[in-house]
């Protein structure tokens, strides 16, 4: 049985309440699932024997620029043993959106998650470290988000004295 | 020398540097401890890195380091221009290796519309990826001898390089930018005249090669100023996501050309050069190795490429022939669409990632079913490779810092987009 097959039953077996909503887009698995079960299913996938998804590559999140869960955060997690890429989404919402921060269970998610945080204002709750990545620490709006102008806001960003 | 104030540093930025525990304020920590911010003007954190250190006499006690002095907004970019448009904005991704990074995002784009490039335009770009991988690792290479003091192989190793820029200056009319890629295959066809420059370098290059490799590998004061430096473990490494030659380096032996084959990698005959030391002389190491497999692969090409079409005949998907848009009607109408409007791929959303010189360079595309993509999330090699830096660097000296920095080979137009 291939790892792609594997995946689904296992994370049900471990998780029998949750709904797991599986597609697979030109041969790229995506599981969606409810945004309170991040931590819990991540360190699953990381510990279990057979899956071992060791390295999480990127954390992103899209905006739909909907009224009802806005916005979708992807994480893009590989399994160097089984050479084998998995795609994790969770919807959330766009009153004071939040989720709990993957950086206990893989280090690298720190940067993705900040990055994340400064393109579109989504809190990762628990971090250690959530700062703004590319933008000043000052800045007030969220750039990749649907509502901020191609062209940018005139005179949102101050420029240094003298 | 003047004292930095909160105006200079920013006071989230001095939190992350002085750690929570310790309760010395902003003040007291110029007196007893220093910080000191190097860049982002900086020659030898190349390109424009910040990196924010404290130091206890010459030792780091801690690092952070401060991205976005190069962010131009690609992905927002992105989302209001059709992939055709984007192609000649990859270029500028990862400056030091843009063949590559066309292909990569090619790749990405054709794996959403469900098309493959024609066996001759997969052959002509793997040929231009790995001298992409060529250039890039004599870039590194070079800069890391010259971060610590041996400036006569970054000269040759820019003059290799030269030669490899000569022969894009044939294939792609262009030197640097090259936008060479188009989805569904490749610009032009490769000409006869660039396959002979580019057997000609490659029959003298591994003499230069092993030149370059002696005055370094022998070097006292390379291999010391580099052994032992900046350690990372293998399980570390994954932790951090490091991709790349530097996960290579701390003996992982991970390669998406071979672990995840796409294009034709397959079917070639390279090995996965792989160091078990992790410090900055095996990142090093895997790079230079890198560059003969490299050789390899491009002469392997070049006997198996076949004659025949280098773009796939598809108006829907793909811009139509020139000589057939003036002819045909059918085909001057998909143009138009396409030029205007974008080609309309299937609703969905999909990562395709390559193996670059940096690492894994991956483009996350969503699609609502437009000419021009809804969500575009770029993952640069450089910028997780990166992240790793303030745990490296912790506890060297700051003359360890370039030789660190070099080591990563990051490129600040890839990690901060």
């Amino acid at each position: 049985m291939e790892i792609k097959d594997k995946i689904v039953p296992l994370l049900q077996e471990q998780f029998p309440e949750t709904n797991f909503e599986v597609t697979d887009f030109r041969g790229d698995l995506k599981i969606k699932f409810d945004a309170s079960l991040i931590v819990p299913v991540s360190n699953f996938l990381k510990q279990h024997d057979e899956l071992k998804f060791n390295m999480c590559e990127d954390v992103t999140a899209v905006d739909w620029a909907t009224k009802k869960k806005r916005f979708t955060i992807i994480y893009h997690i590989y399994s160097l043993e089984n050479k084998f890429r998995l795609r994790l989404a969770c919807d959330v919402e766009e009153n004071h959106p939040h989720i709990e921060s993957v950086v206990p269970v893989w280090k690298s998610a720190n940067w993705y998650e900040r990055e994340t945080y400064d393109m579109y204002g989504i809190k990762f709750d628990n971090h250690p470290d959530l700062r703004r990545m590319y933008m000043p620490e000052e800045y007030e709006y969220y750039p990749l988000r649907k509502e901020y102008p191609l062209m940018g806001i005139p005179g949102d960003l101050t420029l240094p004295k003298k | 020398m003047e004292k930095l104030t909160k105006d200079d540093v920013h006071p989230s930025i001095v939190k992350a540097l002085l750690d929570q525990e310790t309760n010395i304020t902003f003040e007291d920590a110029l007196e007893n401890e220093m910080i000191l911010n190097m860049g982002p003007q900086h020659p030898a954190t190349h390109g424009v890195l910040r990196v924010l250190l404290r130091l206890d006499g010459e030792t780091i006690v801690a690092a952070v380091p401060d991205l976005g002095y190069l962010h131009r907004g690609y992905e927002k970019m992105a989302e209001n221009m059709s992939f055709y448009e984007f192609i000649p904005h990859t270029d500028r991704l990862d400056y030091i290796s843009p063949p590559a990074n066309n292909t990569a995002f090619c790749l990405a784009v054709e794996k959403l519309y469900g098309i493959e490039a024609p066996v001759r335009a997969q052959y002509i770009r793997m040929i231009m990826t790995e001298l992409a991988r060529i250039t890039s690792h004599l870039v590194a290479v070079g800069s890391l001898a010259m971060d610590v003091g041996a400036l006569t192989v970054f000269l040759w190793c820019l003059r290799e390089r030269e030669k490899v820029l000569n022969s894009y200056d044939i294939i792609c009319g262009a030197r640097f930018t090259t936008s060479y890629t188009r989805i569904g295959g490749v610009a032009a066809d490769m000409p006869d005249e660039a396959i002979v420059i580019i057997k000609d370098f490659i029959a003298q290059f591994e003499e230069k090669l092993d030149e370059a490799e002696r005055l370094l590998n022998t070097n006292r004061i390379f291999v010391e100023r580099l052994e032992g430096v900046g350690v990372i473990s293998g399980e570390e490494a994954i932790n951090m996501g490091l991709t790349g030659p530097n996960l290579r380096g701390s003996g992982i032996d991970h390669d998406l050309r071979r672990a995840n084959p796409y294009m034709l990698y397959d079917q070639m005959d390279f090995k996965v050069p792989v160091y078990n030391e992790g410090d900055s002389l095996a990142r090093y190491f895997v790079r230079a190795d890198e560059l003969r497999e490299s050789c390899k692969i491009i002469l392997q090409c070049l006997d198996k490429m076949p004659k025949g079409e280098i773009m796939l005949n598809s108006p829907k998907k793909v811009l139509p022939r020139k000589t057939e848009i003036y002819t045909k009607m059918e085909e001057l109408i998909h143009d138009f669409m396409i030029v205007n409007f974008g080609v309309k791929p299937p609703v969905g959303d999909i990562y395709s990632a390559v193996e670059n010189p940096k690492g894994e360079l991956g483009f996350y595309i969503v699609s609502k079913g437009e000419g021009h993509p809804w969500k575009m999330k770029i993952r640069s090699p450089s910028f997780c490779n990166l992240q790793s830096l303030g745990g490296l660097i912790k506890g060297h000296m700051i003359s360890d810092v370039v030789a660190i920095i070099g080591s990563l080979d990051p490129v600040m137009g890839e990690a901060d987009k």
